[in-house]
């Protein structure tokens, strides 16, 4: 980084897009002397507010996400607010390689900010570096969507990273049916049946999976239990319902504030991401050096809390090197 | 005479040729013409088949590059000025803007005082293809198949011995499609496309039969010519069976397999480029041995055309060989001199059945346009395939990757004195004419025959008749197409290359190349700090990407992390992406020859984000004084057709990438 800590975090919460892609391309960089620089870059933003609403979108491959988001974005770019995309594509286990084509399925004005990252590691969950661009975005713009495809480990995922988790499904696929009952997913908060062209489409697409979702419905968990999630029916062709499903993500967001659970769903989300970074880097063993979950919870909780997220992470994992 | 009683007809003789303007084009065509040419294959330059008028700032640097613009009525007079329309044969490789183009020259033929109803000819008019290969489609698949529906519909009842659309199983090919894939995927668009009208029920019964009669084919003939002998073969009883079975053609002269053919150009080499001659020649050989599945039409491309563009000597050198193969040997003089044999029968009923087989599984997927995705798969996978057979040297290509030593060349001496090159002016010319004009044109009539476009579009009327007050009226190409874009939306094309990397493996030394390939690109990503990105870009109208397909997914294989968008991408959208991306190296394609107006425009767009440390390289058909000054201008390396190694070309970026870290 050639300019000053403090002239970036000024052009960052500008949305000034080249310095976002700088920071960006920071975060990224494994390089010990750059990884400094990226904590000191994150611990100064995680004082700053992090006022951006982050949406995920998942579900299976060719339903139609990228179409959907290029629908979403449209009216919030038109209403002059300040978009940021983060889209998330397998990495082939032979090369190591990936192909990142989203954005070519996006109708992306000059406006938006847009990223594609590669799982890498993950099998199809979220990398590190996704969940560190995000973290950093929630700092520089008014909305955050993040694509993943349905596959392996990324509705988990997403819900640990997503304000709001959107479920997007084809009608009459049995999609959802297996979404759920697989149990790698809770009830999103929201359910979007995508290629409902047309009124009648919908109508039925709707009944289709309200049947699914009535075979399928756990026990609401407490924290979930003020929210109802809706089941909407739209099409990205046609542009069927994309101003209902507008609203309900409008509406979730609000919700959030209004309950003041946002923070709590945050903090609970940073710390399960935390603990999965742990297990990631050093397995079962080094948790179990750390306490186990309840005692690295305990630790990270106790550490100051204008550290960003990756310094905690960081000092807990510097504990278990010097704990084995 | 007394010679020529007892050969058959010759097939029409073309050369697919246009270029700079209306103008220059109409001297080009006299000059075939006066050589013995027999008909006309006009090539639009990219935007006026992507339907851009001259002036519009995506038309930057392709403005006549790769064949004719044609803005509007007087352009279209021009091209055909002192040549009959009422004698002449005139084949149009356009599609998405295919009704248009037909209406500028119905309505041009009108002002010659010709009928449509004397009108030879063939409009492409197949856009099936354009998604899966060629890239020069505008709206989605449903409005698109009405327009080519409304075109049939129209000549079957107007203009009879038009032909309306010729199915193309040539891109196919181009984009890696083996013989099998070829006849299988042009059945089932010749399939989508009388379908649509049949659903439309705007013809009567005789009608549909004589329309089923003008659908003609555009195939591709490698140099296995006895395969190719045996795939037209193969072709032309699936064709026979088919009209009969599924559309009740009971008349069998409606039921003949009628085609024409420009053989291979993705086998061109530009390594000793004169060995394209004889290639040429058993390509051409391919469409004409067998009486039963001979070529109505045929156009050759020149030796020198992966160099660049042929200049009016190297177009003669081919039409000659049209010409001793019809006039000089005794091709014409005999019945099909296969019949009877069992190892031709034998190979074209292997074809036949495993063609079959592949249409039965599209039409059970919903059809050609449901398996878009799927067939796109399929055509990258064969050309990965295929790409990766002539690295391994399993495929030989004489001087490419085998007898490789070579004396100087007397015809060509690696610099750009053996290709045509498009004057600069002519984009400048062609610009001033138009703007000229539409300052001369009734705005009020312009304005009368755009609404009734748009009410034919809406109210579902066909197309022609408005499309043809237009032409009159003086509408430009870029203005009907824009009315229809406000109606139709426009469409992007799935690119294939998702599914198609993991299908096959490599074996032997190149899977040894390829590993040794891969830990160096896991290596890179210590000295770049994080594993390489890259970004494929095809910026410009162009839309032939099997290139860029094919270093997208050989990148991916090889370890990196690749964006692709696909294609027509402004150099605006390239950079933006360039930058949000975090890209380590840029990677442009550029078939069309505007690469001198583009590649600067990224060059300048990346320094203007601070972006001039990410190097870029170019690949596409570049004569060598253009690559001079693509690498003057700041271009990393520049990689041509000479380039066929693929680990070679990847490796070489990993290097650039690194040295640029």
């Amino acid at each position: 980084m050639t300019q000053s800590p403090h002239s970036t975090v000024a052009a960052l919460i500008d949305f000034n897009r080249q310095a976002i892609a700088r920071a960006l391309n920071l975060l990224e960089d494994r390089r010990p002397n750059r990884q400094a620089q990226a904590l000191t870059l994150l611990d100064t933003l995680s004082t700053l507010p992090a006022s951006a609403h982050v949406v995920g979108l998942t579900g299976p491959p060719g339903v139609g996400k990228s179409s959907l988001i290029s629908r979403l974005i449209e009216p919030q770019v038109q209403a002059g607010r300040r978009v940021a995309i983060i889209a998330v594509d397998p990495s082939s286990k032979v090369s190591g390689g990936a192909l990142l084509g989203d954005r070519g399925r996006m109708q992306l004005s000059a406006e938006v900010y847009a990223r594609s990252y590669a799982a890498r590691d993950r099998l199809g969950g979220l990398s590190r570096e996704a969940f560190s661009a995000v973290f950093l975005l929630r700092h520089c713009c008014d909305v955050i969507l993040v694509e993943t495809v349905g596959v392996g480990q990324s509705e988990t995922d997403i819900a640990a990273l997503a304000d709001t988790t959107v479920l997007v499904v084809q009608p009459f696929s049995g999609d959802l049916l297996q979404f759920i009952k697989a149990g790698v997913m809770e009830i999103p908060d929201i359910l979007a049946v995508n290629k409902a062209d047309n009124q009648e489409l919908a109508q039925k697409a709707l009944s289709d999976t309200q049947a699914a979702l009535a075979l399928a419905r756990r026990p609401a968990s407490p924290e979930s239990s003020a929210w109802d999630s809706p089941v909407l029916a739209v099409s990205a062709t046609t542009n069927l319902n994309i101003g209902t499903l507008s609203q309900a993500l409008s509406a979730h967001w609000q919700h959030l504030q209004a309950t003041a659970s946002l923070e709590k769903k945050r903090a609970a989300q940073h710390l399960e991401w935390g603990i999965g970074e742990i297990l990631h880097e050093v397995g079962q063993r080094g948790l179990a050096a750390l306490g186990g979950v309840e005692g690295a919870r305990v630790t990270w909780n106790q550490q100051p809390a204008h550290w960003s997220v990756f310094r905690k992470l960081s000092a807990l994992l510097e504990r278990v090197q010097y704990r084995t | 005479m007394e010679t020529d009683r007892l050969k058959d007809r010759p097939w029409v003789m073309r050369t697919y040729s246009g270029h700079s303007t209306a103008q220059a084009s109409n001297e080009l065509y006299r000059l075939n013409l006066s050589k013995g040419q027999t008909g006309l294959s006009v090539a639009f330059d990219l935007p006026t088949q992507t339907g851009y008028d001259s002036d519009h700032a995506l038309a930057r640097g392709e403005v006549g590059k790769v064949g004719v613009p044609i803005c509007h009525i007087g352009d279209m007079e021009t091209l055909f000025a002192d040549i009959p329309l009422d004698q002449m044969n005139t084949s149009m490789t356009i599609n998405g803007t295919a009704a248009w183009l037909l209406a500028l020259y119905i309505a041009a033929a009108e002002r010659q005082g010709v009928e449509p109803q004397a009108l030879q000819g063939t409009t492409q008019n197949d856009i099936v293809k354009e998604y899966l290969s060629r890239g020069t489609y505008i709206f989605p698949p449903e409005p698109s198949l009405r327009l080519t529906s409304d075109v049939i519909t129209y000549t079957v009842k107007n203009a009879p011995k038009w032909n309306p659309v010729n199915v193309c199983s040539y891109h196919l090919q181009e984009a890696g499609a083996t013989p099998v894939q070829e006849v299988a995927y042009a059945l089932c668009t010749a399939i989508a496309v009388l379908d649509t009208v049949r659903a439309s029920e705007r013809l009567d019964a005789a009608e549909f039969t004589a329309a089923v009669g003008r659908i003609s084919f555009f195939v591709n003939s490698g140099v296995r010519f006895i395969e190719e002998v045996c795939k037209l073969r193969a072709f032309g009883q699936l064709w026979d069976e088919l009209t009969r079975e599924r559309y009740g053609v009971e008349n069998p002269k409606l039921r003949r397999f009628r085609y024409g053919v420009q053989v291979n150009s993705l086998g061109l080499t530009e390594a000793q480029p004169e060995n394209n001659i004889p290639r040429i020649v058993l390509e051409a050989l391919g469409v004409t041995l067998s009486k039963d599945a001979r070529c109505r039409a045929m156009q050759l491309p020149a030796w020198n055309e992966a160099l660049g563009l042929p200049r009016p000597w190297d177009q003669q050198w081919s039409l000659r060989i049209q010409q001793i193969l019809a006039f000089e040997t005794d091709l014409l003089e005999y019945g099909d001199i296969f019949e009877g044999s069992t190892v031709v029968e034998g190979k074209t009923s292997a074809i036949k059945n495993a063609a079959w087989a592949e249409v039965e599984r599209v039409m059970d997927m919903g059809g050609v346009i449901s398996a878009l995705g799927y067939i796109k798969e399929q055509l990258v996978t064969s050309h990965t395939e295929r790409v990766r057979n002539i690295t391994a040297g399993d495929h030989t290509v004489v001087g490419v990757n085998k007898f490789t030593e070579t004396a100087e060349s007397p015809l060509y001496s690696g610099d750009s004195s053996a290709i045509l090159k498009v004057d600069e002016a002519a984009e400048r010319d062609q610009v001033a004419r138009l703007q000229a004009f539409r300052a001369t044109r009734n705005q009020a009539e312009v304005e009368t025959a755009l609404s009734g476009l748009r009410a034919a579009a809406l109210n579902g009327e066909n197309i022609m008749p408005a499309s043809i007050r237009c032409a009159l009226a003086g509408v430009t190409t870029g203005e009907w197409t824009q009315t229809l874009r406000d109606i139709f939306g426009e469409f992007r094309a799935p690119t294939g290359i998702g599914g198609a990397a993991a299908a096959r493996t490599v074996d032997g030394e190149t899977a040894q190349e390829l590993e040794e390939l891969r830990a160096r690109v896991q290596k890179s990503a210590a000295t770049l700090g994080r594993p390489l990105k890259v970004l494929i870009g095809k910026p410009g109208l162009d839309g032939h990407s099997n290139g860029a397909e094919q270093i997208a997914v050989w990148c991916r294989d090889a370890g990196m992390e690749v964006v692709y968008e696909g294609i027509r991408l402004s150099p605006e959208q390239i950079v933006t992406s360039v930058r949000d991306e975090g890209v380590h190296l840029v990677g442009l394609s550029i078939l069309s020859g505007s690469h001198l107006r583009l590649v600067p425009e990224v060059l300048t767009g990346l320094r203007a984000e601070g972006l001039s440390d990410v190097p870029v390289v170019v690949g596409g058909i570049i004569p060598e004084d253009d690559a001079e000054d693509l690498r003057q201008a700041g271009v990393a390396r520049v990689y041509t057709p000479k380039d066929f190694e693929m680990l070679r070309i990847l490796s070489d970026m990993v290097e650039v990438a690194e040295a640029s870290a």
